[in-house]
């Protein structure tokens, strides 16, 4: 059982390349290759254009910290883009888990159909980044769409046009984010699993109630997969974008501008790469600071088995 | 909990321990009805489009809530598959299926190759780079979009599928992770034994590993495909030309509102375009619950 490699006889190149020290390098190449051409550099680019005014067309041309002082002080809409997209990750992600981890526990106690359920309404999931998905998102909620339709079957009468009030369209995105806890609830059903049984047990004799058991075992076991998801779905969250591009583009009134289609907008529609990628650190910077919050504040609400 | 309920059977009189038993029965039948009413809320978006590509266009507007067209009609789909500019459906499914296949191909050859090294060798500068990989799956795409799209510009990649599919041949963090996960489970023995025959190391990928990891190999194809299938931003980015369309950017074009806006073949067409993910979910859910379980929980 001679492996193809090896032929080059001892102390020669075969076995040079088949030292540990060296096969470990061979086998990661590729992905040392593809960090440094398609994430490190392109990151060092796009911190050395967000000081420059270019627009793909010209040579990049410095201009300091402008960028950076346009964004935070003279454009509006920045802001209203970055508020925007925080007021969705905040409200979308915890209810998102709140239903995904409610109906985890439902199908925790497995029945035959459980299988079945599991899949239904694991569906919408796979299916809601689609761009169906966003056409269809756009039907629902037309003033002559199926929900205005389904409302006036329950008696009310309503005309309400969702995606074109500023107040009510940035909720038809949360609502189809949170249509999409399927794989978030997996992940927990996955968590309860792993829970030893024993535990429950052990409480059951002490006669300790199934609310209480929920909030002193089930929650305690569960907050490192909780955590997991948490840092996971509030980076989807930030940078989302197919859903506002196609559903509302930002309409109306720049109320579901989310982020990254502003930047998208900027570098790619006005030519503004510089201004774009200045959005891009910021981008960076918040997602960088959330993550960290949620990990800092980890020690006091994640369960770790070891200690 | 099992001598509770034996005690409690055994002193409980005969009328309260039916009692107890059909109140089980009715928590049990709430139980399945709740379910199935959240369930039925959940898939009735994707039923109704279905259904409205069967309807002819004006009853998606006046019959709009309906699940069942009264007037079943398929000419949905073949208006719908001519496309515009020229360019059908046929032309748009090509595309997604030669990008969404060479890029699941790429990452399929790199991401096993690069999660042995990972998994079973100890080198140098391991803990570094295993670091920055995970780093790198937590690295929205948004930041590196424009310095790529200029780096692609340059090489004059834009407008072809290449900056689709070349990236994937380097490795996706994710499968990687998720390949890793599944060669810890395998017992290094096996390694040890076929070293001590002679095996090189990638002797041993080869022949030992490689033949073991398929089930992970597969989930890793199939969310790669999935996901590439359902792309839209880069696509966005680099096909310009409608004859390089994938069928996410062309079913944006279809529904914009200058292109006429006839629901029913948008909805055909939208249909369409979830059929190969629904298949995927129908026959290889098992290996989709696997791959979201095991990264979920690792992470």
């Amino acid at each position: 059982m001679k492996a193809g490699k090896t032929t080059g006889g001892p102390g020669g190149f075969g076995a040079f390349i088949n030292r540990e020290q060296v096969a470990g390098y061979v086998f990661i190449l590729p992905f040392i290759i593809g960090l440094v051409c398609f994430t490190i550099i392109p990151i060092i680019i796009s911190l050395c254009l967000s000081f420059t005014k270019y627009d793909i067309l010209s040579a990049p041309v410095f201009t300091g910290l402008s960028n950076y002082v346009r964004m935070f002080t003279q454009d509006p809409t920045f802001w209203k883009s970055f508020r925007v997209t925080l007021f969705y990750a905040v409200v979308s992600v915890p209810l998102k888990l709140i239903m995904a981890l409610f109906v985890a526990v439902l199908f925790y106690r497995g029945t035959r159909l459980t299988a079945f359920y599991r899949a239904v309404y694991y569906l919408p999931s796979i299916m809601g980044s689609s761009v169906a998905v966003a056409v269809l998102w756009k039907r629902l909620f037309a003033v002559d769409g199926v929900i205005n339709s389904l409302l006036a079957f329950f008696g009310i009468d309503s005309q309400i046009g969702w995606l074109s009030r500023p107040d009510t369209a940035i909720w038809t995105l949360i609502v189809l984010s949170v249509w999409q806890f399927g794989s978030s609830m997996l992940v927990f059903l996955g968590g309860l699993k792993q829970i030893p049984v024993s535990l429950y047990e052990a409480a059951t004799v002490d006669g300790c109630s199934r609310p209480k058991q929920f909030f002193s075992i089930t929650l305690p076991m569960l907050t490192p997969v909780i955590f997991f998801n948490l840092i996971q779905q509030t980076i989807n969250a930030f940078t989302a974008f197919t859903q506002s591009y196609i559903i509302t583009n930002g309409k109306p009134l720049d109320s579901t501008l989310f982020y990254s289609v502003y930047m998208y907008r900027r570098s790619f529609e006005f030519s503004e790469m510089g201004y774009g990628a200045a959005m891009a650190w910021f981008m960076l910077f918040v997602v960088s600071v959330l993550t960290a919050l949620i990990f800092k504040s980890s020690n006091s609400w994640v369960y770790r088995a070891s200690e | 909990m099992d001598t509770t309920q034996r005690t409690s059977a055994v002193t409980v009189p005969k009328s309260q321990r039916l009692s107890y038993r059909t109140r089980k029965t009715i928590g049990r039948v709430l139980y399945h009805i709740f379910v199935i009413l959240i369930g039925f809320v959940m898939i009735y978006p994707l039923i109704w489009m279905v259904a409205s590509s069967f309807k002819p266009p004006n009853e998606i507007f006046n019959n709009a809530k309906s699940l069942i067209p009264n007037e079943f009609v398929t000419y949905n789909y073949p208006n719908g598959w001519k496309g515009f500019a020229g360019y059908s459906f046929s032309n748009f499914f090509k595309n997604s299926f030669v990008i969404s296949g060479i890029a699941t191909l790429g990452s399929l050859i790199s991401s096993p190759f690069i999660a042995f090294g990972f998994a079973r060798l100890r080198f140098k500068g391991k803990k570094l780079w295993f670091s920055m990989m995970l780093l790198t799956m937590m690295l929205p795409f948004q930041i590196i979009m424009i310095p790529q799209y200029i780096i692609y510009h340059n090489l004059g990649w834009v407008g072809t599928i290449l900056p689709l599919v070349i990236p994937n041949f380097f490795g996706g963090a994710f499968f990687i992770f998720l390949i890793i996960q599944f060669i810890d489970g395998i017992p290094r023995e096996l390694d040890e034994a076929a070293k001590i025959d002679g095996c090189s190391w990638y002797g041993i990928y080869t022949r030992i590993i490689l033949p073991l990891i398929v089930p992970a190999i597969v989930t890793c194809g199939i969310f790669s495909f999935m996901w590439k299938w359902d792309d839209f931003l880069a696509s966005l980015l680099y096909l310009n030309a409608p004859r390089q369309y994938t069928v996410s950017i062309a079913l944006k074009m279809f529904s914009d509102p200058n292109s006429g806006s006839d629901w029913g073949s948008m909805f055909a067409m939208a249909t369409l375009s979830i059929l190969p993910i629904m298949l995927i979910f129908i026959f290889c859910q098992k290996y989709l619950v696997e791959g979201i379980s095991t990264e979920g929980l690792k992470g």
